[in-house]
């Protein structure tokens, strides 16, 4: 066997071993960390790429870790579905680690910085283990290490409040986890096996029993509080607003993200849709919740005065957007829900590093204090003009051609009402995406609370390394949408695969 | 009248207790104002779990899973769940952990454990 087939665990092995080495060469030399960690991600960008042109290619991956077949051992699975996820949240952490160097400096007391890195990569690798596992205990033991890395995380920041925020998402996760294990060992007890694909075998037989559906509750409950999907966002807003920006940057686009990938995984392909919308009909329910989810989010949204928390709550409008694509449950939906996975990542990714950049320069994140901010820092403020506009759902952006999927889904599933609930939440994106521009473009600097040391510290734009990122994300939006034929490639074909057909 | 009762609750007391456990688990973390109540609570939470697990693996009459004289026909409680527990046990006492520096964190820096008056420090700042 050559390097290559070995590929889907040297990604989870190799930032495992890269983590404790940069914990390692932290010893030796703080400067050694970030190089490491760099070196890493990027690597696993390139190797995922490679794996998911090797399986659109030629088919689904198994690998077997310790050449144990599936019953007794444990097996990764990457098939197109999360081939494409594992690209884009790959693709994500590269720039925020790129991003993360000199926002870190500013925001991270320098004895703390070593530790970052560590928790940073073991934060990365929890995801990506979550990914790409085919086995459902694997993937509460990657979800724990991710988690767990995150809760430290947020707490790194130099604001007390951080800590309080990293608590009470801490107790909330930590819910979610138990309702997760719960939920697994019914399943467990249910079929005997652990096996993704062998439980998607053995359960129909079984529909009927209260113990699947319980099971089915548990997971549904736990991970619906990891994905922050209203009612159960609590934790969200805090969680993101007072973290250091790079983990904002981080958690809001890739955890986010993985979370929202475990739960269509567990929806569509343990359980299938056979289950979801026929034996135990969710479907519906998650739909009405998913529609209150859009339209609370982005009037809560709304009503902030403070930039990355205005983003924050915005995260649970846009979540609300992907829940209703497996709400409605059909191909076309679903390629829109997938498409706005991918689209949410990049664009969300792009503001909170406008709001990250804002912050080094400025230190705040007020919405007040920025008045007249794009003389002082136009490529920001253009970077968030264009990734704002994708989140409102512009024509030719990524934002626009995932609603627009997630629309014409609704239409054939004849879900004419909810279809216009999409539409109004675009309305009101358009309002708090303004506010931010308003204030930015037309807004007086010499108004009346103006500030005059704050301005001064905001006279030019941050440096390269945060700006490259940055601006990277936000052509990015523009060029997904541009050539969405090339994503539609790989978000065809997971489509299908979820609702049980390629 | 005692066979339905028996059905439900004697013959299954291990879920029961599990069930009673969790939610006297949950009830600690949601109603609980000091914080390091909140963390006991958790930890009952998750010992519920463990319970669950562990209890529904015994397999009555079953020995340890240890290759004896009878080879692989004897009787084998299952040693699976045993193993996952071990590893969620590993993961509780870490986010234990993890959990009680917040708490000491948030008490040097507001100087209280209690819910209520720590959202009043917050805000005051």
């Amino acid at each position: 066997m050559t390097i290559i087939n070995h590929v889907p665990v040297l990604l989870v092995a190799i930032p495992i071993i890269a983590s404790l080495l940069i914990l390692a060469a932290g010893w030796y030399d703080r400067r050694f960390c970030y190089p490491i960690a760099l070196i890493t991600i990027l690597s696993q960008f390139v190797a995922s790429i490679a794996i998911l042109l090797q399986v659109l290619d030629g088919g689904t991956i198994h690998y077997h870790l310790g050449n144990w077949a599936p019953p007794l051992g444990i097996e990764l699975v990457i098939d197109s579905f999360n081939g494409f996820i594992l690209v884009a949240i790959l693709l994500l952490a590269a720039a925020t680690i790129i991003y993360a160097r000199r926002s870190v400096e500013k925001e991270i007391a320098p004895d703390k910085i070593v530790s970052f890195y560590v928790l940073f990569q073991l934060l990365v690798t929890g995801l990506v283990g979550m990914t790409i596992t085919g086995d459902i205990f694997n993937l509460y033991v990657f979800l724990e290490i991710s988690s767990i890395a995150a809760y430290t995380l947020i707490a790194s920041s130099r604001k007390p409040h951080s800590y309080v925020a990293s608590f009470n998402y801490l107790i909330l996760g930590s819910i979610a986890a138990g309702f997760i294990l719960l939920g697994i060992g019914n399943l467990y007890v249910a079929t005997g096996t652990l096996n993704m694909a062998e439980l998607a075998v053995m359960l129909p037989a079984s529909y009927h029993l209260a113990t699947i559906h319980s099971a089915f509750l548990f997971l549904m409950i736990g991970f619906s509080i990891k994905v922050a999907f209203f009612p159960l966002h609590l934790w969200l807003p805090d969680a993101y607003a007072e973290s250091p920006s790079a983990v904002t940057v981080l958690i809001s686009t890739v955890m986010a993200k993985v979370s929202v990938y475990a739960l269509f995984r567990i929806l569509f392909t343990v359980f299938t849709t056979a289950y979801i919308i026929d034996s135990f009909p969710v479907t519906g329910f998650i739909l009405l919740m998913s529609t209150v989810a859009i339209v609370a989010g982005a009037v809560l949204a709304i009503a902030q005065e403070d930039l990355k928390r205005m983003l924050a709550y915005s995260s649970v409008s846009q979540i609300g957007y992907i829940m209703f694509a497996l709400g409605v449950a059909n191909e076309i939906a679903l390629e829109g829900g997938l498409l706005h996975i991918l689209g949410h990542a990049v664009m969300k990714g792009c503001l909170f590093m406008v709001a990250g950049m804002i912050i080094y320069r400025m230190g705040t994140s007020r919405l007040s204090d920025m008045k007249g901010l794009s003389k002082t820092m136009p490529i920001s403020c253009a970077a968030f003009a264009l990734a704002g506009a994708s989140m409102i759902g512009i024509p030719p952006t990524i934002g626009f051609m995932s609603k627009y999927y997630l629309v014409l889904g609704a239409f054939e599933a004849g879900l004419w009402p909810y279809a216009a609930v999409l539409l109004i939440g675009s309305l009101l994106a358009a309002i708090y995406i303004w506010r931010f521009i308003e204030i930015a473009y037309f807004g007086d600097p010499h108004g009346a609370d103006h500030n005059e040391e704050q301005t001064q510290t905001a006279e030019r734009e941050g440096p390269l390394s945060m700006l490259a990122p940055m601006v990277g994300l936000a052509i990015l939006c523009l060029l997904f949408g541009i050539f969405v034929e090339v994503l539609m490639q790989a978000v065809g074909p997971a489509a299908l695969l979820l609702l049980g057909g390629a | 009248m005692i066979e339905p009762f028996y059905e439900l609750f004697l013959s299954r007391y291990n879920y029961w207790m599990a069930i009673i456990l969790m939610l006297i688990g949950l009830y600690a973390l949601i109603a609980k104002q000091n914080l390091v109540k909140k963390i006991i609570g958790l930890n009952i939470f998750q010992t519920a779990i463990f319970l669950f697990y562990i209890s529904f693996a015994e397999v009555r009459g079953g020995t340890a899973p240890i290759y004896t004289a009878e080879g692989v026909h004897a009787l084998y409680v299952n040693p699976l769940p045993h193993v996952l527990i071990l590893t969620a046990i590993v993961v509780g006492v870490s986010v234990t952990a993890v959990a009680l520096s917040l708490i000491v964190r948030i008490y040097e820096e507001y100087g209280v454990l209690d819910e209520d008056e720590l959202m009043l420090a917050v805000r005051k700042r």
